[in-house]
C-alpha cells in the first residue's frame, strides 16, 4: 500500500500531464513534388545549383509579371484531400497575404484564406497508448518564400543574403484541430502524414532538408477546464525526434511556469536541438495583420467529379489500408505490417518479391525485409536507400502514369530476394548461409544463384550423400557416441557440429541430426 | 490611421495624417451608403473576368540568366542579393 502511494506521488512529480491536459495542434508546410514552380515554369530541381539560378520575373516578384497555376500542384493537394477523407469544395479562390519581409519581394504571398482547396479531413494512427484520430481543419495551397541567410558582413553590418530559388515552390499547408494530447501523438501524426504524402507522391517530405516543416501550437489547461490556456507556437523542429522532444519540453516548461504563478506569453518559440530547449523567437503581443484580399491576377478554381475521379483512380493503396491488408490477407503481425509500410522501399521490395514468386509464404518474405533488409539499409545510410530528392525522378501522381510511388532502384532485387527465400524454403541452403548470401547481394547486387555457387553454400539435403559423412563422424568420435548411448542426448549436437564442419556448413543440420538419432536410437 | 500607414510602410507627417484621416473617413462614409443596399441574394464577387481553371502543365522552362536576375540588386555578393537584416519580421 505504502509503496503504491509513493510511486503515485513520483508520477505526479514526474509528469505535468497528471495535473494538466496538453492541447496540441500541428501546422505542416510541405513542399510539393513538381518539376516546375507553383506559378511559373522555373525548375524546382535546384538542390545543387547556385543561388538565384532558378528564377524569373514571376518568382522574383517583378512588377507586371503574371502567375499561372501549376496543374500538378493543385492535383497533389486534391489527392491529399481525398487521402484524408476531406471535403473538397466545388469552388476555391486565391488570396493575397500581405506582409513586408525580404523573403517575399512582391510584398504578399499568394495563398488561400477563406476558400481553401480542402477542409475537414481526418487522419488515424497508432501510438503506444492506442489509436488516435486527429481532425484536419484544412489543407490549402500557397507559394514558398525565398531563403534568407542572416549574417554580419565585413563592415560589421548585419545583412540578409537572399536566394530566390525556393521562392514560388508549391507549398501545401495542412492544419489540424487542437486534438493532440501528448508529444508522442504529435510525432506520430507527423510521421503518418509524411508516410501518406510520400505514398501518394505528393511530396518527398524530408524534415531534415525543410521539405516538410512542422510547427506545433502547445497550451496547457487544468484537467476538466474547457477554456484553452495561453498558446505557444513551436518552430524549428527538424526531425521527428525533435518534434517529440520540443513539445515534451514545452509542456514541462509551461507546467512549471503555471505552477510558479508566472504569466505565460503568447509567443513563437524555436527549438534548439543541441540545448534541448525552446527559446523566444518573437512575441505575438501585436498580432499580425495580413489584410487578406482576393488575388486579382488568378481566376478561381472549380473542381468537378470527373477531375476528382481521375485523381482517385490514380491513387495507390494508402498506408492504413495497406497495413490492414497485410494483417488480414497476408497473415502478417500488426507489428511487421507497420514496419514494412513505414518504409516505402521496404514496401516495394516486399510486394515485388511476392509478385516474383507468388507461392512464397508472405510471412517469410516479410521477415527478410523487416529483418535483414532494413538492418543493412540502415547501416548503408539512414532511411533513404533510394536516390534522394533531385535524383531525377519527380514523377508524382499527376506526373503521368505510375502508381504514385516513384520508384528508385533499391539495392536489393526483388526477384533475387524471392529466389533466396525459395532456396531456404526448399532446404537448398541453410538460414545462416542465406544471410551471408543476402549481405553479399545487398553489397554487390550479384545474383543469388551465382553467389551460392561461388561460395559453395548449396545445402546438402540428400540423405545418401550425408550418410557417408555421418558414418565418418561416428567412427572418429567413439566417446560422444558412448555418451549418446548412455542417455546424454545433447552429444548429438556435438556430432552434428562435426558433420557441419566437415561439409563447411553445407549439410542440412536437421537431416544430419535425424540421421544420428536414428543410428544411435536416441 | 498610424497603424494603416505602418502596415503599408508609409512614413507620414502629423499634417498628412490629419488630412488623410479626413479623406479615409469620407471613403468609409461612402461604403456606409453602399452597405445600405440589400445584397442578400448576390454572391460575393472577387473577379469580374469570367474565367476559371486557367492551369499550366508542370513543364519546366529555362530561367533568367543570373546577371539579369541580379541586375537590379541594390547590393550583391556573388550570386545572392544582399539586404539589410530585418529581424523579427513576419514570414513563414
Amino acid at each position: 500500500m505504502v509503496a503504491c502511494e509513493t510511486s503515485l506521488m513520483n508520477v505526479a512529480e514526474a509528469s505535468p500531464l497528471v495535473k494538466y491536459e496538453a492541447v496540441i495542434g500541428i501546422e505542416c508546410h510541405v513542399q510539393l513534388r513538381t518539376a516546375s514552380k507553383m506559378f511559373c515554369p522555373c525548375s524546382t530541381d535546384f538542390q545543387d545549383d547556385p543561388p538565384n539560378s532558378h528564377t524569373c520575373p514571376v518568382c522574383l516578384g517583378l512588377p507586371g509579371a503574371l502567375p499561372v497555376i501549376n496543374r500538378v500542384a493543385v492535383e497533389h493537394v486534391l489527392a491529399t484531400a481525398l487521402a484524408l477523407g476531406a471535403e473538397i469544395p466545388e469552388y476555391t479562390r486565391w488570396d493575397r497575404k500581405n506582409y513586408f519581409y525580404p523573403d517575399l519581394p512582391k510584398g504578399y504571398q499568394i495563398s488561400q484564406y477563406d476558400l481553401p482547396l480542402s477542409a475537414r479531413g481526418r487522419l488515424e494512427f497508432d501510438t503506444s497508448d492506442g489509436q488516435v484520430s486527429v481532425a484536419i481543419t484544412r489543407a490549402h495551397l500557397e507559394e514558398d518564400t525565398a531563403r534568407l541567410v542572416h549574417e554580419v558582413d565585413s563592415n560589421g553590418k548585419r545583412v540578409s543574403r537572399v536566394d530566390f530559388n525556393r521562392s514560388g515552390v508549391p507549398l501545401m499547408e495542412i492544419v489540424t484541430e487542437p486534438d493532440l494530447r501528448t508529444a508522442e501523438q504529435a510525432r506520430r501524426y507527423a510521421e503518418e502524414l509524411r508516410m501518406l504524402l510520400m505514398t501518394i507522391g505528393a511530396s518527398d517530405a524530408e524534415l531534415e532538408n525543410g521539405q516538410m516543416r512542422v510547427e506545433a501550437n502547445v497550451s496547457l489547461r487544468p484537467w476538466g477546464q474547457e477554456a484553452f490556456g495561453t498558446r505557444v507556437e513551436v518552430k524549428n523542429m527538424n526531425s521527428f525526434r525533435s518534434v517529440e522532444r520540443a513539445i515534451g519540453f514545452e509542456i514541462e516548461r509551461q507546467a512549471r511556469a503555471i505552477d510558479a504563478g508566472e504569466r505565460l506569453l503568447q509567443e513563437t518559440r524555436g527549438w534548439d536541438d543541441d540545448r534541448g530547449a525552446t527559446y523566444t523567437m518573437r512575441s505575438k503581443e501585436y498580432s499580425q495583420d495580413y489584410r487578406y484580399f482576393p488575388e486579382p491576377d488568378l481566376p478561381p478554381l472549380r473542381t468537378d467529379d470527373a477531375w476528382l475521379e481521375g485523381i482517385r483512380a490514380r491513387m495507390p493503396e494508402l498506408p492504413a489500408a495497406r497495413r490492414r491488408r497485410y494483417v488480414e490477407e497476408l497473415g502478417l503481425s500488426a507489428y511487421d505490417a507497420a514496419v514494412l509500410v513505414a518504409d516505402l522501399d521496404a514496401t516495394r521490395l516486399f510486394e515485388a518479391a511476392l509478385t516474383a514468386d507468388e507461392a512464397l509464404p508472405a510471412k517469410r518474405v516479410a521477415n527478410w525485409v523487416t529483418g535483414e533488409y532494413l538492418r543493412l539499409a540502415k547501416v548503408a545510410g539512414g532511411e533513404g536507400t533510394v536516390p534522394g530528392p533531385g535524383g531525377g525522378d519527380r514523377n508524382g501522381i499527376g506526373g503521368g502514369g505510375g502508381d504514385g510511388e516513384a520508384a528508385g532502384q533499391p539495392p536489393v532485387s526483388p526477384r533475387e530476394l524471392a529466389r533466396l527465400v525459395r532456396l531456404v524454403e526448399d532446404g537448398a541452403i541453410s538460414g545462416t548461409n542465406a544471410k551471408q548470401v543476402f549481405e553479399r547481394h545487398f553489397a554487390t547486387r550479384e545474383g543469388v544463384d551465382a553467389i551460392v555457387a561461388e561460395l559453395g553454400l548449396r545445402q546438402i539435403s540428400d540423405v545418401s550423400a550425408l550418410e557417408a559423412a555421418v558414418d565418418e563422424v561416428l567412427e572418429a568420435n567413439p566417446a560422444a557416441v558412448a555418451d549418446v548411448r548412455a542417455g546424454k542426448t545433447q552429444a548429438v549436437g556435438f556430432l552434428t557440429g562435426q558433420v557441419m564442419k566437415a561439409t563447411r556448413g553445407q549439410a542440412n543440420a536437421a537431416i544430419v541430426q535425424r540421421l544420428f538419432r536414428d543410428r544411435l536410437g536416441a | 490611421m498610424e497603424h494603416v500607414a505602418y502596415l503599408a510602410r508609409l512614413g507620414l507627417s502629423e499634417e498628412e495624417l490629419t488630412r488623410l484621416e479626413g479623406q479615409l473617413n469620407h471613403i468609409l462614409d461612402q461604403y456606409r451608403v453602399l452597405a445600405e443596399l440589400d445584397t442578400e441574394r448576390i454572391p460575393p464577387t472577387a473577379q469580374t473576368i469570367e474565367l476559371e481553371n486557367i492551369l499550366r502543365e508542370d513543364v519546366p522552362m529555362p530561367s533568367l540568366p543570373s546577371d539579369e536576375v541580379l541586375s537590379n540588386a541594390p547590393e550583391r555578393a556573388g550570386d545572392v542579393f544582399v539586404v539589410p537584416a530585418i529581424i523579427g519580421g513576419a514570414g513563414e
